[in-house]
């Protein structure tokens, strides 16, 4: 899933300052599975905003939608009878979703309460690690199965670099090093030879050095 | 101009190679560069000039080369996979050997974090392991890294590589260094060799491998000024390990200094004397160039062969 974190609630507070009635739009898919931006966090963020707002003698109306997906037109359409009257729309989403609400509402302020931090997954609860570098183009079944692209700082494909030891990554001493465990799992499943093969220098032209990317799947299109 | 390298001509004549290490300035003026290049001259085969390292913004390698080749001392350009895409490196050394540079070193290069510009991005494009394999395709199949052909002139490097035996994970480094070889290797220079144990069980496996009959191993050295820098290096630096005695032996010391110097000049001639496999010695003297005719002498290897 695609993992966010709520930007500090006075940078938020500061994009929407001269707005009078503002839509905090949640968003149920992954933000919500990572606690940043889903039913719960929309409404904790409005009245969060109604508060501070009152304090300031600066009153907010603030009022609250959480679509199925942002990133899906058919669940913002819904949103079309809401946004009428408000002055801004913070989007609880990740970047897909604040763009697409910006496209859709032309003439509306659209603001991002949320920073768009990677793709990846939980370890434990509350602690979610970077596991894909959304590259283009899948190798993880020539490094068992783990991404150096994304988990190694340099995204070494013929790894390690000189700076791995005690199976940490230079970078950082919490960061594993991507290529010791890829040794330790090609070894355990008896496939070292594998790692002696040069990889080639990747193809970034798949990855978003080619330019923005367009995934088409003709069959299931439909003709208008 | 030359086509040969002359560290190549020394290491393939059999003789033990001295090579060194010359860090340009973090400024545009050659005269430090000039200075200890002149007074290493007579007594390194060639001195490696080093890509912008620790990720911080210094002349370039082969501007800082072109000063060196001009005092009449053969420079090793290292070149870093760090800061440039496949199209910057390729023309960066087509310049350097229009410029009669012969050698290259291929390493990954110290991540830009722990450098003064932190948040620059890394490019990172290939690989030092394809970096070698595309050298070595331009020099033998005439070819660019695309496969387009190089029509004429293509560069002719003496191509050098880098291996650490104190990273993780330790067997692999076998592996790793054997990987370079097969991809073009001619010469390597390993990272400065503190614990000589570990380092006679690597090239142990080295030898038992055949591989140091295929590839020049220079070893790495750096004498060191005081405990406190072996400290850092113990704790800081990762990819090295400095054992304790090493440390204690400075600190004990009347003459740090001194005591720096001498374990240096030990180590070479132990590593001679004793360790197989072993081509010759690579003295990273880090900001401290002006050692290095003294390291060389007293670790009798003064003087320096004449070839080409």
């Amino acid at each position: 899933m695609i993992v966010a974190q709520q930007k500090p609630i006075n940078d938020i507070a500061q994009m929407i300052n001269d707005c009078k009635k503002v839509l905090f739009v949640g968003c149920a898919g992954c933000v919500t599975v990572c606690l940043a931006g889903g039913e719960k966090e929309t409404e904790v963020m409005a009245s969060a905003m109604r508060i501070k707002r009152t304090l300031e003698n600066n009153p907010l109306e603030a009022i609250t939608y959480t679509c199925t997906r942002q990133c899906d037109p058919e669940y913002i359409a819904s949103l079309d009878n809401v946004v009428k009257d408000v002055d801004a729309i913070v989007s609880l989403a990740c970047g897909v979703g604040v763009q697409y609400l910006a496209e859709r509402f032309k003439d509306k302020w659209v603001v991002p309460a949320l920073d768009t931090k990677f793709i990846g997954g939980s370890t434990v609860h509350g602690v979610w690690e970077e596991k894909c570098g959304l590259c283009g183009e899948c190798i993880l079944h020539r490094t068992g199965g783990i991404c150096p692209i994304i988990r190694c700082s340099k995204s070494i494909l013929n790894g390690p670099c000189g700076g791995s030891q005690y199976g940490k990554c230079e970078v950082n001493k919490d960061i594993d090093c991507a290529w010791q465990l890829i040794y330790d799992r090609m070894k355990a499943l008896g496939k070292l030879d594998k790692l002696m093969e040069i990889q080639p220098p990747k193809d970034w032209s798949k990855s978003r050095d080619g330019g923005p990317r367009k995934a088409i799947r003709e069959d299931v299109m439909i003709d208008e | 101009m030359s086509n040969l390298s002359k560290l190549q001509q020394v290491l393939d004549s059999g003789q033990f190679a001295v090579t060194a290490e010359i860090g340009p300035p973090k400024h545009s003026s050659p005269e430090g560069i000039r200075h200890h290049a002149e007074m290493m001259r007579d007594y390194v085969d060639a001195t490696n000039i080093t890509d912008n390292q620790t990720a911080i913004v210094r002349m370039s390698s082969i501007a800082a080369g072109a000063h060196v080749l001009g005092c009449g001392i053969e420079p090793i350009v290292q070149m870093t996979c760090r800061d440039r895409n496949r199209i910057a490196m390729q023309s960066d050394l087509l310049g350097a050997y229009s410029l009669g540079m012969r050698n290259v070193l291929c390493l990954s290069g110290d991540h830009q974090k722990f450098g003064n510009h932190p948040m620059a991005k890394n490019v990172y494009d290939i690989d030092s392991m394809q970096l070698i394999d595309n050298l070595r395709r331009m020099r033998d199949e005439k070819m660019f890294f695309s496969g387009d052909a190089i029509k004429e002139s293509e560069p002719q490097f003496f191509i050098g590589a880098v291996a650490n035996p104190f990273a993780d994970p330790f067997e692999f480094r076998v592996d790793r260094l054997e990987k370079k070889v097969n991809a073009g290797a001619q010469f390597i220079q390993t990272q400065c060799i503190f614990d000589m144990e570990r380092f006679e069980r690597f090239m142990e496996m080295v030898r038992e491998r055949g591989i140091d009959q295929r590839v020049h191993i220079l070893a790495g050295v750096t004498p060191m000024k005081s405990w406190k820098a072996a400290s850092y290096m113990q704790n800081n630096v990762s990819g090295m390990i400095v054992p304790n005695e090493l440390v204690e032996r400075l600190k004990n010391a009347e003459d740090p200094k001194r005591e720096g110097l001498d374990i240096c000049i030990e180590q070479i001639k132990y590593i001679k004397e004793n360790v197989k496999g072993v081509h010759g010695v690579h003295i990273m003297a880090i900001a401290w160039e002006e050692v290095v005719p003294e390291i060389v002498e007293k670790s009798g290897l003064y003087p320096r062969p004449k070839v080409g």
